[in-house]
This record gives C-alpha cells, structure tokens and sequence, in this order.
C-alpha cells in the first residue's frame, strides 16, 4: 500500500527526501523515550510548507496515517511513528524568515532549533523565552505541539504565550494560517488550541513568535539548605514576597550527587537541598529582590549562598542543574524521568510522601524540579539487568503520578501525555472531558490520520453523537478504523 | 406562567426558569424564557433541555457587553450566570483562583486584594454609567474616571472611580460609588468572569500579562447537549489533554456555556505611576512607543489617545512594582521620552478607555444606562456609539494611523482613536450620533486598506513574502443598531472553515449564539 505512495512522495520532496532503507529508517525508530519503538513504513523530509501539504494531501487521498517529527527530543513518544504510516521530518525546514524587533517578532520555520531563534535575535536585543532545556537541539515545531516550557516559564510563559500565528498543515492536506501574528485575530483561538494538541491536529510549517527583550540584569542565586522541607519553605516565602523571579530550581541530595559525578558542579558539600533562584528585569529591580531572596534563604536556613550576575558565573551554578538527568547515568544504569505537577504549596507533602514510596519499595528517586510552579521531575532510578526492577520502578513512577492528581495537580507539566501517559489521562479527565476535548480533534481531523493513536486513550469515532450509534460506524464497517 | 410545557420543562431543570421579560432582549431580539441556574447541575440540565426542545440560547453574565457582536439569528432562552456566584477557592499561596463564570470582577477583585494578588486583567470598559449632560466634555467623563491608586497604592486594577474607590472603601457595588454626578450605577460594575472571558476582553496591561487566555488555567463548560466538560486544571503548569479554555475564550457563547475558571494570579505590585507626553503626529507617537515598548525599563502598559485628527497624539506609559522601583524606573523612562514628559501618580483621563467620542465628546462615553432599566445591557445597546478594535504588528502603528485617517476623510468621519499601541492594539471610535452610512463606509475602506498590504499596514522594515497573508484586522466590536445592520462586524477571519467544523461539533444544531460571532458563526 505505503510503496505506492513513494514514486510521488519522491516528485514532491526530491529523491534525497524520501527515506526507503530499513536500515536508515530504524533510525526514526523512537524520539527522546526510547521506552517506545516503531519503525516508520516510510520517511519523507520536505523542503517547504507546500511540499508538507502535497505530502499529506497524498496520505489523505490514500487514507495512510502520518506523523510529524521536529529534532526528535521529545519525553513522551509523541513522535513517536506510525508501522503502517509516512514519517514526515521538519529538519530541512530551517529557515529563519524574517527577525522584526520593532514588532518584537520573528517568522521562523518548524525545523529552527529553539536556540537558533534566540540567537538571531540578540543582535537587536531581543531573545525568545521559552527554553527548553534541550533547547540547543529540539525544533520550534516541535514546541508548538507540545507547549514546551523550560526552567523560565515561571516568569515568562510556555510556547502558547509566545507564539502569535501559525501556518499550518490541515489533516487533508490544506495550508492554512491560524492568527495573523498579532495575538489579537478575530474568531475562535485556534492557535491557542492547537498549541500543544502534540501533533494531532496538523503539521505547523510557519511561526509566528514573539520576541522578549533581554533583561538589562539577570543575577542567579544558589542557596544549599539541609533539608528539601527547608528549600521548600524558602520558595514559599519569595512567593509569598510577591516576587516573580525567572526560575525557582531544586535539586535534592541524590541528584546533586549524580551532578556531581557527572560535571564536579561544586555545589555546597553535604547539602540536602539546593535552590537555584535566577531574577531578571531592571536592574534596580533584581538587585532589590536578590537582596530579598538572600535574606529569605537565611531566614528558611539556608547553609551557604552563592551569587552570581556574570553569564560564566551564572554558567557555573546552572551546570549541575542543567545536567542533571543525564547526570543520573552515573549512579544508575537506566532510569525514569517522572514529570508531573503539583500546587506549589503541597511540595514539601508530596516529596515526603515520595521519599515514603521510595523507601518502602527499595527504588530510588532523585528529584530535580521546577519549584516554583510546582512541576516535579523525579528521576526514578533501577538497573535494568535485575530482572523486575523495570517493572518496579514503572510502578513506583505511576504511583508518582497518582500522588500528583490527589494533589490537585497534573500529570504533565511540559513533556506531553503522548503514547506514554495515554492510559493516565482518564484519571484526570472523565469521559465528558475527554470526548469533548476529541470534538476539536473531529473538527481538524475527521479521518483520524494525523498522529493517531496519541493523547487520548479511546478515539472518538467523529461525525455522531455519542449514545445514539446504532449501526457500525462507517469507518469501523470499512476497516479503516479499528474499535476498541 | 404553568401553562406552557417548555417553561415547565425548564422550570424542573431549574427552579429559577422564567417567561422573558423586555431587559431579557438581546440587541433588539426578545427571548422567550430566562433561567438562572444555581449550580452546574442545574446548567447541565437546563440545557439538555432547552437542546430537547431546540430552543435558541444566549448565555449572559453582568449583560455589560451584551451589545458586543452580531445579533443572534435566534434566541429563546436567556442563560443568566448571575446565580453562579461563589469565588470556589483562592489558593493564595499557590497564586491561583477558582470562581464560578458568574462572580463579577469586582467582587473577586475585593478576594484577591485581601491577599495582596490580582487577577491581571483590566478590560475594557463598557457602557459606562455617565449622565449624558455632563459627556460634552471628554475631560469631564474623565475626571470620574482619574483612577486613584487601590487600597494600597496599587494601580487599580480595573479603571474608574468606581471600582478603585469602592476598593479603598471596601463598600460594595451600589449606586453610591458611582462617580459623582453620575445618573446610574455604572453597568460594566457587573461584568463577570464568565462574560470576560467570552469576549477575551483585555485593556492596557495586556502588554505586560497578556489576555484572559493567557490567565486562563483551566475552565469548566456546559456544552450545547448538557454534557458538563473541563479541561486543563488547578496548576499553572500543565500540558495535560487539549486546551478547552483557549478555544471557548472569545467565543461569544457560540459554543457552550461556561460555568467555571481557574485563573493564575499575580502579586499586586506595591506602587504604580504614568509617564505622559504629548507628540506631533503618528511618527513622533510611534518613537515614543517604540522607545518605551524597546527599553529595559518593563513597562505594564504603553497607551496612546488622540481625541480627533489633527490633535496631537498623547502617550501614557504605565510603570509599576515596589516603590523605589516604581520611583527609580519613572525617572528613567521619563528621561527615555524627552522634553515635554512628565510624570503623574494617576492614570490620564483617557487611560485605556476605548474612544468613543467621535472627537467631540472625547472619550469615556459609552452608553447611558436609563436609571430603572433592569438590565443595563439593554441600555448599553441603545445608547453605545461604533467601537472597532484594530489589531497590527506593533511597527506598523504610523501607517495603520494615516489607513485611519485616509478611511475616516474619505467617510466622512473623524474618529477619536487610542488603545494599546505597544501590543498592537487601537480602538477606533464614533460617536452614536454618527452617521451609519459613514461608519459603514469607514470600516469598509479601513478593512480594504489592510487587506490590500500594499505597505501602508505592513510591518517595517519590508513585506515578509512568506508571513501570514494579513496582518492586521478591524473588527466593530460594538454599534448602533442602524450602523450595524450596513456591516460585517467581523470582518475577514482567517481559517474561517476550520472555526465552521469546530462550532458544528460543539453546536450541531446551531443553538448556542447563533449569529453572534464571526462569519455568521
């Protein structure tokens, strides 16, 4: 089926466009979790948004599934492609359109690597917020899909606040913009909506982002406390200050251990706890909150303050942080990395309650998170030689999950519900929630052949009204679509 | 009253169902039934059975922006959202908020400033409550509206004397906070989280925290068959399942009902002040914005006012944040805009206010609310001048200002213009004695010149071959009856047949605000 589509998949994206080679096609076997691997029936790297549209206009005619993939880093197999369907790869899409400081905007196309934006904009002054932390390979398009936010949302926003129009790929193969790059299109917010909808309701192929002017001051603070419970106090007074710093970062014992062996990140010897506090804005505005954070950290008993306001000082407290899920490689042979949220408040309990989990199951857990809204990555460590041990920390890592949602929380903060969480996603959400938010889905995909089988446990079957189906639906009747 | 089936049926669903009565009409269209339901419940069954007898529903929360878009092609029933009134949860600490769609601004306004936090959002106002008599004068509208700091020296959070007074005061909304010499409560006292929400109303600080969607963190809806449906949560950080609230804000109703929000909070800041300067002509205006809106310096807003052609156009920058901060940052920023700034504690009479004086009346004149309506919306709509909100990338604020004045000279019109130039954002404003045909004309020829993109709206430095098609757009947020009738209020919209398969999965029957939205939506 899939081997007559490739004589025109190659008319339309070149013959070093389309991949055909079992070998090379393994290698878009998985994206950042590699827990999951499916070999795609067919790779394609379009060179433009009109080629993205011929090539889903083919799969659409022909009823094949597609998937969209960016640089591949994302958490939760959200890219992760389709055995019976075309892979559709944005790297050769690289390039930066159009940089307008005076509108404090930049045009960039999907395949641009978070970083790249920024970089073309310092020149003026101006960088793109969001940052990701693999944000020095993962694609804009990317964090389209998956609202990607970074360690500096907690000031400045995740990709939905900084993103003002996209072009995008339709289902059936139409180009189409969703806002005009103003923030402020008339009709419904389908950019909104469609950003973080993790490739399921099209393929962007142009964003419009806004751009932030670079702070005149950014200073970084790291403060070593005895206990996570302390640090955790300390984030509830700077908050409770109402200061809003750029990041609140925390790292418990055993991840800066693993940072340690990883990158000698020198944190304060024996800490429990360390918090990385970085404030940005004017510069008589950080120097009065820094100051104010210090004397908060003490007053919480913190053991030792550092203060860095220079880019390779700040550098140096940043690595250990920024290193640290590798990092745990070093202490462990494979690991879990956990990302769910909590209402910053209930940190302190839900971290005990982890401690408990780990204690009580033999399975270790360094935390690494983003204290100051609340989104824990723990890192669920086991050697995967040990038969079992797989299994107990998947337990342990759900369990995590649960403790999350009877917080009030979620079960995802930034890497996506994907394949991984599908099976999660009915424990926040009830079937009225999730057949509504499958309405949207209906509306841009009627045919379900846009990343399938993603996000939601159960496909609604589209153009009915739930309840009311007395017949096989059409495409159940016609096998094009299995019922679960 | 028990005779008729339908009100009985809906009177079982909710108890507080009634025959409509003449508030209840929307723009000119009188409904049949009225329901207020008190709980989600309620809303859930209220509109499983207004769906059973395929009755047209218009959602309404204060009725402030009632006025606001099309005419509904249809409607018999009104869903009134004033019995959902209870702020749920105020998680001071995690700066969150959980409120039912009917609880005004106002009062959870008066929640949240006991903790010191707000919701960041000052909308745009609506019929404001101001004696015909004492309009003539913009500066006399004004005056009422010379916003005093909050209860602690805060910027207020929503413009006026009302709310800012009746903030210091504590006092609830009544007609004795009102500015003075005003003939009625001030209607917009009333809009509602619900309401706000609906229409994505936002005013000056957008520039700084964004619209209602980017407070939005999660939203509780009833759809057009009863199905109760919630999406996103309690947590500012979430990625979880689809993002509802993105799409049902600025839907106008046409989608569902929204019964419940969760909102992300910020600190109050502790002092605020207003950097003014008056400038020769939209390129002078257009370096003072661009100026503030470059600078290191963080500014809330950036506002600019110009009562009618010719005048000069008047930039207000809003500082704030702790006082020495405040203190330290005016200073600079003044200095940053040149000779002729000055700085005041208050904002300018025309602060954020919508122009709508048509240059003779300045601005701040909204609607007259007749003392004994019942339902100030309806007021609203017979007294309220043209409002169109023109949105643009940021560099293009001098051309879109000459596309302006070419529109308006060749209509026949001069309208005051002003709004929140850094961000992208300007109202255009006629008075409600314009004529129509004028208006109609005007906002023809203005869309026709954004349309064009033959480089009078384009963004500097040049056209960008591969950017979105348009960028800009005029939309009549709200006009008299015989004006609207002669437009589009819409206008173009991008991926019109995509928002078309949205509404009809949501709305199959197209009973929910039917017509009031874009494309006929």
């Amino acid at each position: 089926m899939i081997k007559q589509l490739i004589p025109r998949m190659t008319e339309i994206c070149g013959p070093g466009g389309v991949i055909t080679d079992p070998a090379e096609l393994r290698t878009y076997e998985t994206d950042g979790l590699t827990s999951h691997r499916v070999t795609p029936a067919l790779v394609v790297l379009p060179r433009a948004a009109e080629e993205v549209a011929a090539v889903v206009a083919e799969c659409a005619a022909a009823k094949v599934p597609f998937v969209a993939r960016g640089s591949g880093t994302g958490l939760s197999g959200g890219a992760l492609p389709h055995a019976e369907g075309v892979l559709i790869v944005t790297s050769k899409m690289r390039r930066i359109i159009a940089i307008d400081p005076a509108s404090q905007r930049a045009i960039v196309e999907p395949g641009c690597t978070n970083l790249s934006v920024s970089e073309a904009a310092r020149p003026f002054g101006y960088f793109y917020a969001p940052d990701p932390s693999s944000q020095v390979v993962c694609s804009v398009g990317g964090n389209v899909a998956e609202n990607s936010g970074g360690a500096h949302c907690l000031k400045h926003g995740f990709t939905v606040h900084h993103v003002t129009g996209l072009e995008i790929v339709t289902p059936s193969g139409e180009l189409t913009w969703l806002g005009d790059g103003t923030g402020a299109a008339p009709g419904y917010d389908l950019l909104g909506a469609f950003t973080g909808s993790e490739g399921t309701l099209g393929i962007v192929t142009k964003i419009v982002v806004k751009l932030t002017k670079i702070p005149q001051l950014v200073k970084c603070l790291l403060a070593a406390f005895k206990t996570t419970g302390e640090g955790g106090n300390a984030v509830t007074a700077i908050i409770g200050a109402g200061i809003v710093p750029a990041a609140i970062e925390m790292m418990d014992a055993l991840a800066i251990e693993a940072a340690e062996a990883a990158v000698s990140c020198c944190y304060p010897e024996g800490a429990g706890a360390v918090l990385i506090v970085e404030l940005d804005g004017p510069r008589c505005d950080v120097e009065r909150e820094c100051a104010a954070v210090r004397a908060l950290c003490e007053q919480a008993g913190a053991t030792e303050i550092r203060e860095a306001d220079d880019p390779a000082e700040r550098a140096a407290i940043w690595v250990g942080r920024r290193s640290a899920f590798a990092a745990v490689g070093r202490i462990s042979p494979a690991y879990i990395v956990q990302d769910g949220v909590v209402p910053r408040t209930a940190l302190g309990a839900v971290l005990d309650k982890i401690a408990e989990l780990s204690a009580e199951s033999g399975v270790r857990v360094a935390n690494v998170f983003h204290a100051g809204d609340g989104n824990l990555h723990p890192l669920v460590l086991y050697d995967d030689s040990v038969p079992g041990a797989a299994e107990s920390a998947e337990t342990v890592s759900g369990a995590i999950l649960d403790l999350c949602i009877s917080y009030g929380g979620s079960i995802t903060g930034e890497h996506g519900v994907g394949v991984d969480k599908s099976r999660y996603l009915p424990k926040m959400f009830d079937e009225g929630d999730l057949d509504t938010m499958q309405m949207l889905r209906c509306a841009f995909d009627p045919a379900s052949l846009c990343n399938p089988g993603k996000i939601f446990p159960t496909p609604r079957l589209c153009g009915e009204v739930p309840g009311a189906r007395r017949a096989p639906h059409p495409l159940v009747a016609s096998g094009q679509v299995d019922q679960f | 009253m028990g005779a008729d089936p339908v009100l009985a049926a809906l009177a079982a669903a909710c108890p507080a169902a009634r025959p409509a009565q003449p508030g209840d009409a929307v723009a000119g269209m009188m409904p049949r039934f009225a329901a207020s339901p008190a709980t989600i419940a309620e809303a859930s069954e209220l509109l499983r059975t207004a769906a059973a007898h395929d009755l047209a529903v218009v959602p309404r929360g204060g009725g402030s922006k009632l006025g606001w878009g099309a005419p509904p092609r249809r409607v018999d029933l009104i869903v009134d959202t004033s019995g959902l009134d209870r702020v749920l949860e105020h998680a001071a600490g995690d700066l969150v908020v959980r409120a039912q769609a009917g609880v005004t601004l106002a009062q959870l306004g008066e929640v949240l400033a006991g903790a010191g936090q707000q919701l960041a959002l000052d909308p745009p106002p609506v019929p404001l409550a101001v004696a015909r008599t004492r309009g003539g004068s913009g500066a006399g509208a004004a005056a009422g509206s010379e916003a005093p700091s909050g209860a602690n020296g805060a910027a207020p959070q929503w413009r006026g004397a009302t709310i800012g007074g009746r903030l210091a005061t504590g006092a609830r909304p009544s007609a004795a906070a009102a500015p003075a010499g005003a003939s009625a409560p001030s209607p917009w006292l009333g809009a509602t989280i619900g309401g706000t929400l609906a229409t994505g109303a936002a005013g000056p600080r957008r520039l700084r925290y964004g619209t209602p969607r980017d407070l939005l963190i999660g939203i509780t809806v009833v759809r057009a068959d009863g199905t109760v449906a919630h999406s996103g949560g309690k947590v500012v950080k979430n990625v979880a399942g689809y993002d509802l609230g993105k799409l049902f804000t600025g839907s106008f109703g046409t989608l569902g009902l929204i019964v419940e929000a969760v909102f992300r909070l910020h600190p109050r800041p502790a002092s605020a002040s207003y950097v003014t300067v008056d400038c020769d002509g939209p390129d002078e205006a257009y370096r003072a914005v661009a100026a503030a809106a470059g600078s290191e310096l963080a500014p809330s807003a950036i506002e600019l006012d110009r009562p009618a052609r010719g005048q000069p156009v008047r930039v207000a920058v809003l500082v704030e944040g702790d006082p020495d901060g405040t203190a330290e940052r005016t200073g600079l920023m003044r200095a940053l805009l040149g000779r002729g700034a000055a700085t005041q504690p208050s904002a300018p009479g025309w602060w954020g206010w919508p122009a709508n004086g048509n240059g003779r009346s300045g601005r701040g004149q909204h609607a007259e609310a007749q003392p004994g309506d019942a339902r100030p919306g309806g007021a609203a709509d017979a007294g309220a001048g043209t409002l169109i909100r023109i949105g643009f990338w940021a560099a293009g604020l001098p051309q879109i200002l000459r596309a302006v004045d070419a529109a308006a000279l060749a209509a026949g019109l001069d309208p005051a213009v002003g709004g929140s130039a850094a961000a992208g954002v300007i109202y255009a404003a006629a008075g409600p004695d314009a004529d129509p045909a004028a208006v109609a004309a005007f906002v023809s020829g203005l869309r026709g010149a954004l349309a064009r993109g033959d480089g009078d709206a384009r963004p500097a430095p040049a056209p960008v071959p591969d950017g979105p098609p348009v960028l800009a757009s005029a939309v009549v947020v709200h006009a008299p009856p015989r004006a609207r009738d002669l437009m589009d209020l819409w206008g173009p919209v991008p991926s019109l047949s995509l928002m078309r398969a949205v509404k009809d999965q949501f709305d199959p029957g197209h009973r929910m605000a039917p017509g009031r939205f874009a494309g006929g939506i």
